[in-house]
């Protein structure tokens, strides 16, 4: 298992290098001049450019940049922002409000997406199958951001049960709602995900036995259905995790949280070269863990799977 | 050790995870096809031909098919829905309301803050949402088919390299990487967008294709076809394309749904498209005027939603019909 992990985490260090030059080619070497575009309409003499410039290396050829960049980044120096600000306290402030969200969208998928799929792969072609079936299918037809207004209008506006855009993110109730937003595509994945496999694993071999056995049908759907049914649905949740970052682009817009997709959104409409890449670069790394702590889960749910 | 399976989901959200790592294997020992099948009149066709017998007799691939016509003529031709200029507006009908009884007239739908026909800019807004769904799709499966058969077929150093690189831009969440990169280009239009999208968006299809060939590129009749003296050429494209290509088919009619959303999504964020007409961003112009004319979001948001879904549903249907686990 050791060594697994070790090659596991090698494995990842391309990974990284690649996709942190990706975004910083993206942001640096495409066209436009972020100094230029700091002064908007106004035209700076050509010493003030050249000074900041030089502040923030842009002087230094690309290479040499990225080295910066990359040396700076395990030294948790993320770089600054054009607003002088470090970037790492800029994101240092909003990463645990997209947290929390996270958090709430995420538990409330997989209660609800395990227990949907759970019910109706046990009843398959029965009425609650079919009408699962039907509202997943239609919630992942409608889009993000039309789901979050209709939300916000209907229970926020006119029911009143919630408030409309959150003031305080320690406060778990106004999150709820956009929670429910955020998480409410992946809960149809996981419902269906969970339908399958379970519906897959229901005729297995196992649960005949256990059954034979005389177990308890609590015993035999909470362990020995579970356990087995479960494993796509970890993998599903891992790499949704990278999702719920990319919609926390669209839902912290609507419903105003101040967390890390609302810092996103506005860097790249401001431009802000340094921001947009250590935003994103966060993102991923957040992404490559949640990725590698999915296969080490795969080694304790399905002992099958041996790690040389 | 575990490689990380063929499927895995990527952020643009493939519908029907448990579609993709399956039916790979399933579909692709299906059985050779016409070329190497002695043609009896029950065996003919193979599965393509059993696959349509299949959806022949199913009303959700007939629903989806009429929608799915219906979207693409407003795309190619908006003046035979419509002779109501999208963009010129009559402030005298300022949020006009939807008079639902009148059919295809430039007020069935009502009018936005600027008096402009929401009928009209929905049938002129199609052209955007098809265009980046069709040629994203289009760009995506060429380059899945290519890379994941020289993958899969040649293996070696060849599979490494494609496999890294895949790896690579798969760990880039698609509208992440979308927005980074839309926003250094100061004119974008509907090709933009594509091309951005298909930029992102390869490496599902490429996993798929792979790990189908790597599957066929065993069976029998490869070994045969080669065994008679069939070239690299010949054997990819002749005896391993028409075998290994169902499960990419599936993946991308799926994915063409999720990719008119994703250009909705950006367009809305305002770093999609921004001359013409599109869906997302009218929808985003309507969450001003939320409380007093939801019908400015609701009509945009409904064809929207009615293709996803319908790209969707022709999706499933077909993988239904080409699998025979499922019958």
């Amino acid at each position: 298992m050791g060594r697994y992990i070790l090659r596991r985490l090698l494995q990842m260090i391309p990974v990284f290098i690649g996709t942190t030059l990706i975004i910083f080619l993206m942001v640096y070497a495409l066209p436009g001049d972020p100094v230029r575009a700091l002064f908007g309409d106004k035209a700076p003499d050509a010493a003030t450019l050249a000074a900041l410039r030089h502040q923030y290396g842009l002087d230094l050829p690309l290479w040499h940049q990225y080295w910066n960049y990359l040396s700076g980044i395990f030294k948790g120096d993320l770089g600054t922002s054009y607003s002088q600000q470090p970037v790492a306290s800029i994101l240092g402030a909003a990463i645990p409000v997209t947290i929390r969200l996270a958090l709430v969208a995420f538990v409330i998928e997989m209660v609800f997406g395990v227990l949907f799929g759970v019910i109706s792969g046990l009843r398959r072609g029965k009425l609650a199958d079919s009408v699962l079936l039907f509202v997943t299918l239609i919630v992942i037809a409608i889009p993000t951001f039309v789901i979050g207004y209709v939300f916000q209008v209907v229970f926020g506006n006119n029911l009143g049960w919630v408030t409309p855009t959150v003031n305080d993110s320690y406060n778990i109730t106004q999150l709820i709602l956009p929670g429910i937003v955020l998480g409410l595509v992946s809960l149809a994945y996981v419902s269906r995900l969970t339908r399958t496999s379970v519906v897959e694993n229901v005729r297995a071999d196992y649960m005949r036995t256990a059954v034979a056995k005389g177990l308890p049908r609590r015993r035999i759907v909470g362990v020995h259905l579970m356990r087995n049914s479960l494993i796509p649905v970890i993998t599903f949740l891992g790499t949704d995790l990278g999702a719920l970052m990319g919609g926390a682009i669209v839902t912290e817009g609507i419903f105003n949280i101040q967390g890390v997709g609302n810092v996103l959104y506005k860097a790249i409409n401001q431009a802000d070269g340094p921001l947009v890449v250590g935003t994103v670069t966060f993102l991923v790394i957040v992404y490559l863990v949640a990725s590698l702590i999915v296969d080490l889960l795969y080694a304790v749910l399905d002992p099958r799977i041996r790690y040389a | 050790m575990p490689d990380t399976p063929a499927g895995t989901p990527d952020n643009s959200g493939a519908v029907e995870t448990e579609s993709l790592g399956g039916p790979a294997g399933a579909l692709a020992s299906g059985g050779p096809h016409a070329d190497n099948q002695p043609g009896g009149k029950e065996r003919s066709g193979g599965s393509w031909a059993s696959a349509w017998r299949e959806l022949k007799f199913r009303p959700i691939f007939w629903i989806s098919a009429v929608i799915i016509l219906i979207v693409l003529l407003m795309a190619i031709v908006p003046g035979m829905w419509t002779s109501a200029s999208p963009t010129a507006g009559n402030p005298s009908h300022y949020l006009g309301t939807p008079q639902l009884a009148h059919f295809f007239q430039a007020d069935w739908f009502g009018y936005d803050q600027i008096g402009r026909s929401v009928y009209s800019r929905v049938v002129h807004g199609a052209r955007a949402s098809i265009i980046v769904g069709i040629f994203t799709t289009l760009g995506v499966t060429v380059a899945g088919i290519l890379l994941g058969m020289l993958a899969g077929f040649f293996g070696g150093w060849l599979d490494a390299v494609i496999s890294r690189l895949t790896d690579i831009v798969f760990s880039i969440p698609l509208l992440l990487g979308a927005m980074v990169m839309l926003q250094a280009f100061t004119q974008r239009t509907a090709w933009t967008v594509t091309l951005v999208l298909v930029t992102f968006g390869w490496t599902q299809i490429t996993r798929v294709m792979r790990g189908s060939v790597i599957t066929v590129k065993q069976a029998d009749y490869v070994q045969a076809a080669r065994a008679l003296g069939a070239g690299n050429g010949r054997l990819m494209f002749k005896h391993v394309l028409p075998n290994a290509i169902a499960p990419v088919i599936v993946v991308a009619t799926i994915s063409l749904g999720m990719y008119i959303s994703a250009e909705a999504t950006l367009s809305y964020l305002g770093i999609g498209i921004q001359s013409g007409i599109s869906w997302g961003s009218d929808i985003s112009d309507a969450s001003e005027q939320i409380r007093n004319a939801i019908h400015l979001l609701l009509f945009p948001a409904g064809f929207l939603s009615a293709t996803v879904l319908a790209f969707i549903m022709l999706g499933d249907a077909v993988r239904d019909a080409l699998d025979p686990k499922l019958r």
